[in-house]
């Protein structure tokens, strides 16, 4: 590969990275949004908007890092707002919708149990632009992980109902965690150059978290074979449409608006 | 290669800073509060390096503002603020006197942050009580009104209170 295609491979390999690290946090956060004024207590009901609202900080750096690696003038919001389905890069297992408060948490914890091990890598990134948002991100994902895992382990431990739909949640959910670690498209590259680490790192970290809190919340072990790794399962569900329709219309009415 | 004059110039924009209220805890200023990186004298302004608590601080872009306001009231302009967010701030870079403040408050101060790193799967202890002193409480929340805070009870005085988190 000459220099300069490399050079045009690695540019649009980071934007497709930075661009899926804001659209997780965008998507999940909104997910997260939804359940305001709703938690069955006031503290979890803060827990959920505070990690919602962390999730979107977070978002929002990673979508202007990639809109400045893009070179096109294309901001924050014109990637969150103005992009359609096909477009979004973050996990189906973000888009899911919320359920029971069980499944919301293991969601959550899924997820988390991957972003912290991404986080911690990435802060050590040759690229300082991403190491500099993974680093700060870590600090905040330590502190959803440890309210994620804690609700794991309560309502795993807890009574048989709420043990039953955690496992539920669980067979529910694992079957997107594949998608988790598909390596996408410039992906290699990155991991080659040190800028993100490997996918089979993370995921034998993930899994490990995962088998670790899942005996303590008295579930069954993860099934290797129920999270899915075929491409199918890298893509949308169903849900995203709908998630876009509430997210974007405002501002698809309004594109001028500012607030 | 900054020469005195300038110094003392930094010094006093600096002086103005500390009178910049966190709108979240207003009793502290942002220069306790850690957030304010560098003063510099640029391009015949001032530019003013500062980094957020959290990414998602919803109070960060006012902070912004009340600095340009302040500086640009007490003579110093043009001024340009620059976010920062390499090295990620810290609950250690408060001052001893906003932990102090955060105290006279009846919000618990955060201890190191250094030593929570490794138990991430454990519940942080719950620290003493602000107001009568007791080790014996719980927490009832992890996350508090803002981003920086969770929620406790005193066992003893049976006090809610708050705790500024080690981050």
């Amino acid at each position: 590969m000459s220099s300069i295609s490399e050079k045009i491979s690695l540019r649009r390999a980071r934007f497709d990275f930075a661009l899926r690290m804001g659209d997780n946090g965008l998507i999940l956060s909104h997910r997260l949004s939804q359940w305001l004024g709703r938690a069955h207590a006031i503290e979890e009901d803060i827990a959920l908007a505070n990690i919602a609202l962390d999730l979107l900080g977070q978002a929002r750096l990673w979508l202007s890092l990639a809109g400045r690696i893009e070179g096109r003038g294309r901001g924050e919001d014109a990637l969150a707002f103005f992009r359609g389905e096909s477009d979004f890069r973050h996990f189906a297992l973000a888009e899911q919708p919320n359920g029971d408060f069980a499944r919301t948490i293991m969601r959550q914890f899924l997820f988390d149990a991957r972003q912290l091990a991404l986080l911690e890598k990435l802060g050590e990134s040759a690229d300082k632009e991403f190491a500099a948002l993974a680093a700060k991100g870590a600090k905040e994902t330590s502190y959803h992980i440890r309210h994620s895992a804690a609700w794991m382990r309560r309502l795993g431990c807890g009574t048989a109902e709420s043990n039953r739909r955690l496992k539920e949640a669980a067979e529910e959910l694992l079957r997107f965690c594949g998608g988790m670690f598909c390596e996408e498209r410039g992906e290699e590259l990155l991991a080659r150059r040190g800028v993100i680490p490997s996918a089979d790192i993370l995921r034998a970290q993930w899994q490990s978290t995962v088998e670790q809190v899942f005996a303590e919340s008295d579930l069954p072990p993860p099934d290797a074979k129920a999270i899915d790794s075929r491409p199918s399962f890298c893509g949308h569900t169903e849900h995203l449409g709908y998630i876009l329709a509430e997210m974007q219309s405002l501002p698809r009415l309004h594109p001028q608006a500012k607030w | 290669m900054v020469n005195a004059r300038e110094m003392d110039c930094a010094d006093s924009v600096r002086g103005v800073l500390s009178g910049v209220a966190d709108p979240e805890i207003p009793e502290i200023s942002i220069v306790d509060l850690g957030i304010v990186r560098k003063v510099e004298n640029a391009r015949g302004g001032w530019r003013i390096t500062v980094t957020p608590t959290y990414s998602g601080c919803p109070a960060f872009d006012v902070i912004c503002g009340d600095i340009v306001s302040a500086l640009n009231r007490a003579g110093y302009a043009p001024v340009e603020v620059v976010r920062a967010l390499s090295p990620p701030w810290s609950s250690d870079w408060l001052s001893g006197k906003a932990k102090k403040t955060l105290l006279r408050l009846g919000i618990s101060p955060p201890g190191p942050a250094s030593e929570i790193k490794p138990v991430l799967f454990f519940n942080l202890p719950s620290p003493p009580c602000p107001r009568c002193g007791s080790p014996q409480t719980e927490t009832t929340g992890q996350f508090g009104a803002t981003a920086c805070k969770s929620l406790h009870r005193c066992l003893s005085c049976r006090e809610p209170f708050e705790h500024f988190k080690p981050i």
